[in-house]
């Protein structure tokens, strides 16, 4: 078989870049999402780099030693850094381990309300018609919902433990991915390369996970971590109120918690976990406003 | 007609449109009766305006749709009955837009092989195919690699005409397949075409809008109306005696390279109708300047005079 005849046979190429290096191009160059993506990352490798780093163990008592302060205030040492608090526990031993309980919570209650949620809005935005009304009832049920209130309510009546946490933040967070799913899928549903796979005889499940969600995954991605800083603040404020994870684990809100009684007095007992959950929340959603910008540039707000 | 690698017979289409808000369910007839066939190697052109149902056609004919009645068949065989497989690898689609027709997140290569790969080819095997795939449709080894938005239009066109033949397929339908690309590309990519419809011994359906590229490629012409065929004929035929006042018009509306002639004058009035309230009788009688009493309550069939058919009353064989 001969060759066709080309005439544009030369590929404009060095200029152009794949989709890949684009989004890197972008990213180099957006400095929320570089602020956002080093401090999330320094908290991972701190998280998993607990045991190593931390000096004692969390829940490691020495009742000759509470209520000391951190290290550069009067009365601190080097011996404690960030201080001890009323039981004698290292504080910078259990700031490490509570990165570790936070970041546990957000990812895993993020996957599962992603799961949850981007099922739902893909087959709602793919299918339309009744399915689609239907879960948009759904949606609109979980919206109208005071998230709070109801994760409270539950945690009361199951009682409350890391497991149930996690369960019930992730049976509560799905409603922006499913809103994101379902309007990033009827963008794209009847688009000309969904129809080729189709003619092609693909079956559905595989269209969906190789040609359809490939497509929409950026928007989700920026759900993903808007969600996940969601999450990571309302199991504090669950176990600031007693219903979230239960002492003597390290949780960052069981130990502003804690602290509250001394607030007068021993003010960094708040402070520090506060900042700390502070600077995990603000580098998720700069990471996730960088992704924003960086994937979707035209929509930009 | 057992020489029909596709035929058509008395295929229609019904949406059910709901008028307004709270209004009934009102049938749209987007086809409406079509019958016509392909033969083993032939270009067929179809050509009709917007909302005649052509891309509706083109779906059924792809599997995508179920006709509301009448059958698909290929050789024989209805297509509803085939394994969508079966139907996929003998049918094949050359979309419109090249720009929205390739998943922009796949290389080259990975969409020309798709195909090859959802009939579960080993990979050495399809990318040794591929290879020969991109050489055939004139594109350089080295935009397997590359993602869509690295090409020009004519490339992707020619990227989306790889994936179509990989897997060998008989029968091509084009819909539009020049329209979204610059007029230099455009006889590239039709001279391709036809080069490989020689090489392959192809079967094209060819819907446009372009009665030029209509004319230069096809063996015979079908014109849609509302929904219907209203003439059928060899190319030369068609456009040396249309019989169908429609047609008539349709072909008066291609500018002539004559300087100074001005944009031609149309002998046709009024606009396309509301599908979903079609003109009684000939449905295109409102528009027609040669129309009868008989053409406002009665509906001409599609008859025919040797090969050439058409549904019109001034040329009624009876």
């Amino acid at each position: 078989m001969q060759p066709a005849t080309g005439l544009e046979n030369d590929l404009p190429e060095p200029a152009l870049l794949s989709p890949g290096q684009v989004l890197w191009q972008r990213a180099r160059h957006h400095s929320g999402f570089l602020l956002g993506g080093t401090g999330l990352a320094l908290i991972i490798i701190l998280a998993i780099a607990a045991p190593l780093i931390a000096p004692y163990g969390p829940s490691e008592q020495d009742l000759l030693q509470r209520l000391k302060p951190p290290m550069w205030a009067d009365g601190g040492s080097a011996i404690h850094i960030l201080g001890t608090d009323q039981l004698g526990r290292d504080y910078f031993s259990r700031l490490l381990y509570g990165a570790r309980l936070s970041l546990i919570i957000g990812l895993s209650a993020m996957l599962i309300s992603g799961i949850i949620g981007s099922t739902l809005g893909i087959v709602a935005g793919y299918f339309g018609g009744r399915i689609d009304l239907a879960i948009t009832f759904l949606i609109t049920s979980r919206l109208s919902m005071p998230v709070v209130l109801i994760a409270l309510a539950v945690a009361a009546v199951f009682g409350s433990s890391l497991e149930t946490v996690i369960l019930i933040l992730g049976f509560l967070l799905w409603d922006g991915f499913a809103v994101v799913a379902r309007s990033s899928t009827i963008q794209i549903r009847d688009t000309e390369y969904l129809l080729a796979a189709r003619a092609l005889g693909m079956p559905l499940w595989r269209l969906i996970l190789t040609e359809l969600l490939p497509n929409i995954k950026d928007a989700l991605i920026v759900v993903a971590t808007l969600e996940m800083a969601h999450a990571i603040l309302l199991e504090s404020a669950l176990s600031f109120l007693g219903l979230g994870v239960q002492p003597p684990l390290p949780s960052w809100g069981l130990m502003i918690a804690e602290g509250k009684d001394y607030l007068l007095f021993e003010p960094w007992l708040i402070m520090i976990p506060g900042t700390a959950l502070f600077m995990l929340v603000m580098s998720i959603n700069l990471l996730g406003d960088g992704l924003r910008d960086i994937s979707a540039p035209e929509g930009r707000s | 007609m057992s020489n029909a690698v596709l035929s058509l017979d008395q295929v229609s289409k019904a949406y059910r449109v709901r008028q307004g808000l709270f209004g009934r369910k009102l049938p749209l007839h987007a086809l409406q009766d079509i019958a016509f066939s392909l033969q083993k190697g032939e270009v067929v052109g179809l050509v009709g305006e917007s909302g005649c149902g052509k891309s509706t056609l083109a779906k059924i004919l792809l599997g995508l749709l179920n006709p509301s009645k009448g059958t698909v068949s290929m050789y024989g065989q209805p297509i509803a009955d085939m394994p969508l497989r079966e139907r996929a690898s003998r049918v094949q689609p050359i979309f419109q837009d090249p720009y929205s027709s390739l998943n922009p997140r796949k290389t080259v290569a990975q969409i020309v092989g798709l195909p090859l790969n959802l009939l579960g080819i080993k990979s050495a095997d399809r990318n040794r195919q591929v290879t020969d795939m991109l050489d055939l449709v004139g594109l350089p080894q080295r935009a397997a690699g590359s993602f869509p938005s690295q090409l020009s239009g004519g490339q992707r066109q020619r990227v989306a005409i790889a994936r179509a033949l990989i897997a060998r397929p008989e029968i091509l339908i084009c819909d539009e397949p020049t329209s979204a690309l610059d007029v230099s590309v455009q006889s590239q990519i039709l001279n391709l075409l036809q080069d490989l419809r020689d090489e392959l011994n192809l079967t094209l359906l060819l819907i446009s809008h372009n009665l030029a590229v209509v004319r230069h490629m096809s063996d015979r012409v079908v014109v849609m109306y509302l929904g219907r065929i209203v003439e059928e004929a060899e190319t030369q035929a068609l456009f040396d005696s249309p019989q169908h006042p429609y047609t008539h018009a349709l072909l008066d509306t291609v500018l002539r390279p004559v300087p100074g002639q001005g944009l031609p004058y149309l002998d046709i009035q009024g606009e396309f109708p509301n599908p979903i309230r079609p003109p009684s009788g000939c449905a295109f009688h409102p528009r027609c300047k040669l129309a009868m009493d008989r053409c406002k309550s009665e509906r001409p069939v599609l008859s025919a005079s040797d090969g050439h058919r058409s549904a019109c009353f001034l040329h009624d064989v009876n």
